[in-house]
């Protein structure tokens, strides 16, 4: 038998919230958690603009560096948002640090969030993901996803802290596009 | 800097991220190569949804409003899978359509075809251990939108699934069998492949017909595997 082709990717289109706004769910963690901050950003297109109808979805390891994938009773998806970004572009979580999680070939990564981003005008959407600065940084220097871009192009994937909160903008396309990952 | 991260063949991407046909492109498709993630435990894992994720009748378009909506009703069954034929059971499936007359229940939509008071046009539900899922709804209708003179969309469902791994997230649109629009459709010609454009339709099935109710259509949704496999690493 044939093994079945895959389903393309098609665009979620300019009338995504009909679809994806009923289940959304930008507290990561309930905001009470300890250690709960809030991560937000900004989604730009190639001219600068901010991308007003965009979603992102979010998914972290918890803080063992362990992705859960067997939700609570009370649970809507372990360590999972999803959040539609505003008129300005913006989106925004409340999540907690994720532990470290290693590669196959054991190698401990820095504490980062998976995002995947889907919008008009994307005909598939692109993943990224979002490092948690501290630790004086150390973390980040020995994180082998990091360390295997060039210098200039690794800080499009660092969140910037301001006070409590973490920001981390995304750039579709541009002098300054974010990294992005296959998926 | 350590040993560069592999960079996809962007040339594999069907449909790709940069079509001048859809215009919307032109802005918001990243230029650069995707980089390939080296192995790790995301691979194999993704956000999983609870059963109080869903209700009961929300994977029934029809049945939310005091009255029953326009249009013809159909239901929509299929099958979650993976390109390896594995059911994926317990995943969140969420769709989203016009009304039968081609009109969003949406701000933004200005299309002069009326709104119906019984349709709201949003569905979601958790598939079965087998994979299985089923929808009830009304056939969507075709709509003009702004791309190109004369552009119209022909018929769709939006589709939102999960699949095992964080990669195999999906958003698709399910299409309808013979839709003479698919050749002046900039969406359904981004995907080169006449075999994938094929998985993008629903099969009519009169197995599925509920007699004297609704027309049935078949739609398998199929999530392809983690890119970290096979590409480099």
């Amino acid at each position: 038998m044939t093994p079945p082709v895959a389903t393309p990717s098609q665009t979620i289109g300019p009338y995504l919230s009909i679809g994806v706004e009923p289940f959304e769910h930008p507290e990561v963690v309930p905001p009470a958690t300890a250690g709960a901050f809030e991560l937000s950003g900004r989604i730009f297109d190639g001219a600068g603009a901010p991308v007003p109808d965009a979603v992102v979805e979010l998914w972290q390891a918890d803080g063992n560096g362990r992705y859960v994938t067997t939700p609570a009773p009370d649970e809507v998806a372990p360590r999972w948002g999803r959040s539609l970004t505003d008129a300005g572009g913006n989106y925004r979580f409340v999540t907690v640090e994720p532990g470290p999680v290693a590669l196959g070939s054991g190698e401990v990564q820095a504490p980062h969030a998976e995002l995947i981003v889907f919008a008009r005008g994307l005909l598939r959407p692109v993943r990224t993901r979002v490092y948690f600065p501290g630790d004086g940084d150390r973390r980040l220097e020995a994180d082998p996803v990091l360390g295997a871009l060039p210098e200039d192009r690794r800080r499009t994937l660092v969140a910037v802290a301001h006070g409590d909160e973490l920001r981390f903008d995304v750039r579709l396309q541009g002098p300054d596009e974010t990294v992005f990952f296959a998926c | 800097m350590t040993t560069p991260l592999p960079e996809l063949d962007m040339r594999q991407l069907d449909p790709p991220y940069d079509f001048p046909g859809y215009r919307s492109t032109a802005l918001r498709a990243p230029r650069r190569p995707m980089l390939v993630l080296p192995p790790s435990p995301i691979d194999d894992a993704g956000p999983v949804f609870g059963e109080r994720s869903v209700c009961p009748d929300d994977h029934d378009l029809t049945c939310h409003h005091d009255g029953e909506p326009q249009g013809q009703r159909i239901t929509v069954e299929g099958r979650l899978i993976d390109t390896g034929g594995r059911a994926i059971g317990g995943q969140l499936i969420e769709i989203w359509q016009a009304n039968a007359a081609g009109r969003y229940r949406h701000r933004i939509d200005t299309h002069p075809a009326p709104l119906d008071p019984n349709f709201t046009g949003y569905g979601r539900c958790l598939t079965d251990a087998e994979g299985r899922y089923r929808f009830v709804t009304i056939r969507p209708g075709a709509y003009p939108w702004g791309n190109h003179p004369n552009a119209w969309r022909p018929a769709h469902i939006h589709f939102s699934v999960f699949g095992r791994a964080f990669a195999q997230r999906l958003v698709t649109q399910m299409y309808f069998e013979d839709d003479p629009l698919f050749a002046h459709d900039p969406m359904v010609q981004s995907v080169a492949s006449p075999e994938a454009r094929a998985a993008m339709v629903a099969a009519f099935d009169l197995r599925l017909t509920e007699p004297e109710r609704s027309l049935g259509y078949r739609f398998d949704v199929v999530v392809g595997g983690p890119a970290t496999q096979g590409a480099g690493a």
